[in-house]
């Protein structure tokens, strides 16, 4: 029997059977298990892959670990649950996680239908074309009749259809739950080109045999802002998730980094002041300790860092900030005011 | 045996027994017990389903099927019928359930065969035909089918090159990774009647077969009605073709860009599921056949040798029919098995119900109805095989008179 089977059958039976345990407060339940059960993707390089220790690096990883910092005083106390893409909302509507950062688009209906609270958006993605060099293709409007390897139970093969409808061209699908296994069958030449999210094949590439043999087309044919999400019912607990993907963002705004956070706790600057909780107010609007941004700055660091260290120019994925810079710097970061 | 000494209106010693009570009675205990049972089923499913109900509405999650008539918006890679992404949920659904038909039927079709030259060759008189047709068994009923999938997939996707470089050992037929591409005639309007002509021979070697049976009871000569019947399948549509002028205008498979286009394609997900399938089921009806023959007492065999019957009519008319009887029943499950096991068409991205269904379930959030939709089909289609092989199982029993 295939496994997502199962695990939606049983999901569906923790809904069915367990609803009434969640009804409370989902902080509450969080603050009494003392961690953050988390749901990761688990297989994407740069957002959520264990390392060759079995650490968890990532993005949306390093995203769950400023929540925890925030609500604990301690970005270690996170556990992460690996979830496919079909998984992943019924997990957080069962109540097997408290928190979703697994690359997920924020939707209308998926807030709506689906019962979901999206937070600030922490990467600004777009779906795109990756193609074998040898294939000679400039554009993706030049994919007509092509065999295309896509991931099931995402926008993506929605945004495919559309494209390619929209352009009044035929195309293939071909699709297999698994990344690994979908991507292997890419690289084996079963398909023409590969579709996802831009980052996502950026991952990819980069655990191709040879990455150089492959460019992503120009083209962006779809909007993925991808947001951590709480579901609905717990507007304190999706007000501290929120504010500690802000923190990170507004960190970079003022310039505090992990390195020098400390320095910047003598800071005159009132801004700064009421960021890290020098002079008190934000904690308790949030129900949180009053360094809780400090903690997400010191453990984690801010949005900068975390983008160059897990996906930036220096790592293997090599993305550019691009809409993910501040929107001092042109792009759409940006963090309401902290006060 | 529960009716008893309280129904009897005269007991045997001639006293009439005082008034049993309810709860000494077997039957009126017996009912009790079975309304409670009902009552309990029926009290948790109204829990089960109210339950999911409030839940659902709490956590504000649409509910109902009336997400089947909206555009579904994604594409689907192989369809026996025209379908687009502009199509509506309930067209998709249909594309998977029929796909999951062809490989079931197919599948089975094909299994039924291999495990019949298997179980045969299992017990074949030749040491190495026996022994290899035994290791055949033993690794292919001990070697889990998704990994079997996994590898017919990798061989097809890995050995075969790109369209580009297709290899093309006769006119009109392709095969590179994108599959087998073969020429087929363009349809004419003589095909129908051809079909048409392909029926009414049937139709005749049937009412042949029918009627040779009964002279030969009657009078011990036989007919050759089998023989007939198939010169006739054949003459016939030929016939009606050769009416028609010989209508003959190939639709050829022409690269164009990326992919051919034009003439049939036999995709390698299609193909790597039925291979897997098909070798692995064999496996075990192959173990089935065996058994069914080894069931056949040989004296049976000897018996019939020993009235005249030629080697071909002791099978027909001997062995086979008393085989059947064992081989039916064990059978239906591994038939009931292979549909059920194409559910894991979607490792391998052949688009089944299954695959559709769970495209579905995340562009809509439908799980409850999808995950239901999934049990109602296999359970019809699990049902429908079930039906047609308890029909032909009790026309195969042995007649008792």
């Amino acid at each position: 029997m295939k496994i997502t089977r199962v695990v939606i059958l049983m999901v569906g039976l923790v809904l069915v059977l367990g609803g009434v345990s969640h009804a409370g407060k989902d902080l509450d339940a969080v603050l009494k298990k003392g961690f953050i059960q988390t749901g990761v993707n688990g297989g994407v390089f740069g957002f959520g892959m264990p390392d060759e220790k079995g650490v968890w690096r990532g993005l949306d990883v390093d995203t769950a670990r400023a929540v925890a910092a925030a609500v604990f005083g301690d970005a270690s106390k996170v556990k992460f649950t690996p979830l496919t893409a079909q998984q992943r909302f019924t997990a957080l509507q069962s109540g097997e996680i408290d928190l979703l950062t697994r690359n997920a688009t924020r939707t209308l209906s998926r807030e709506t239908q689906l019962g979901l609270n999206f937070v600030t958006v922490n990467y600004y993605d777009g779906q795109g074309f990756m193609v074998p060099k040898a294939l000679g293709v400039k554009s993706a409007r030049e994919l007509d009749g092509a065999t295309i390897c896509v991931l099931p139970g995402t926008t993506t093969e929605q945004n495919a259809a559309d494209f390619f409808r929209s352009n009044n061209m035929k195309w293939k699908p071909v699709v297999i739950e698994s990344t690994t296994e979908l991507a292997k069958t890419f690289f084996a030449g079963r398909c023409d080109v590969l579709t996802s999210d831009r980052s996502q094949l950026a991952g990819t590439r980069a655990i191709a045999p040879k990455p150089k043999d492959y460019v992503l087309l120009p083209e962006v044919i779809s909007k993925e802002p991808l947001a951590p999400a709480v579901r609905h019912g717990d507007d304190q607990w999706r007000d501290i998730v929120d504010f500690s993907v802000l923190a990170m963002i507004n960190a970079e705004e003022l310039g505090i980094t992990s390195k020098n956070v400390d320095q910047m706790l003598k800071s005159k600057d009132p801004v700064v002041q009421r960021f890290l909780g020098v002079v008190e107010g934000n904690g308790k609007a949030l129900g949180l300790d009053e360094k809780w941004a400090y903690n997400i700055i010191k453990q984690v660091g801010n949005y900068g860092e975390v983008f160059e260290r897990n996906v930036g120019v220096n790592t293997t994925l090599g993305l550019e900030r691009g809409l993910n810079a501040l929107w001092t710097k042109g792009g759409l970061m940006y963090s309401p005011p902290f006060k | 045996m529960s009716r008893g000494r309280s129904k009897s209106p005269i007991p045997e010693n001639g006293i009439l027994p005082s008034r049993v009570p309810p709860w000494r009675d077997p039957e009126k205990r017996a009912l009790a017990f079975q309304l409670i049972v009902l009552l309990l089923v029926g009290t948790l499913s109204y829990i089960l389903f109210s339950n999911t109900q409030a839940n659902l509405e709490r956590q504000s999650i649409a509910t109902g099927f009336g997400f089947l008539d909206k555009e579904a918006g994604f594409e689907i890679g192989e369809s026996l019928v025209d379908y687009s992404a502009a199509d509506n949920y309930a067209r998709a659904l249909l594309v998977g359930a029929l796909n999951t038909v062809k490989v079931s039927f197919v599948g089975i079709i094909f299994t039924i065969v291999i495990g019949a030259i298997i179980g045969i060759a299992r017990l074949s008189s030749n040491w190495l035909v026996a022994k290899l047709a035994a290791i055949y068994i033993e690794v292919m009923q001990n070697i889990p089918v998704l990994l079997q999938l996994f590898f017919w997939y990798a061989i097809f996707y890995e050995s075969f090159s790109s369209p580009r470089q297709a290899l093309n050992p006769v006119s009109g037929v392709f095969l590179c990774n994108r599959g087998l591409i073969f020429a087929v005639p363009e349809a004419h309007a003589a095909h129908a009647w051809m079909g048409w002509a392909f029926l009414a021979a049937l139709v005749i070697g049937y009412g042949l077969h029918r009627w040779g049976g009964k002279r030969q009871e009657q009078t011990g000569r036989s007919f050759p009605a089998v023989r007939i019947m198939i010169a006739l399948c054949l003459l016939l549509p030929l016939a009606v073709w050769l009416g028609f002028g010989a209508p003959l205008n190939w639709d050829m498979p022409v690269l164009r860009g990326f992919n051919f286009s034009g003439g049939v394609t036999v995709s390698p997900e299609f193909s790597a599921l039925l291979l897997g399938l098909v070798l692995y089921t064999g496996a075990f009806v192959a173990e089935i056949v065996r058994a069914g023959i080894q069931s056949v007492g040989k004296g049976q065999v000897e018996a019939a040798m020993a009235i005249g019957l030629r080697p071909g009519q002791v099978l027909h008319l001997v062995v086979l029919p008393q085989a059947l009887r064992v081989i039916i029943p064990p059978l239906t499950s591994q038939m009931l098995n292979l549909t059920k096991n194409s559910s894991l068409a979607i490792a391998i991205g052949y688009a089944d119900f299954v695959a559709v269904t769970n495209t579905t379930i995340n562009q809509t959030g439908q799980a409850i109805e999808g995950v239901a939709l999934i049990m109602l089909v296999y359970l019809f289609f699990s049902l429908s095989t079930s039906v047609f092989m308890n029909w032909y199982n009790k026309k195969m029993a042995l007649v008792e008179r």
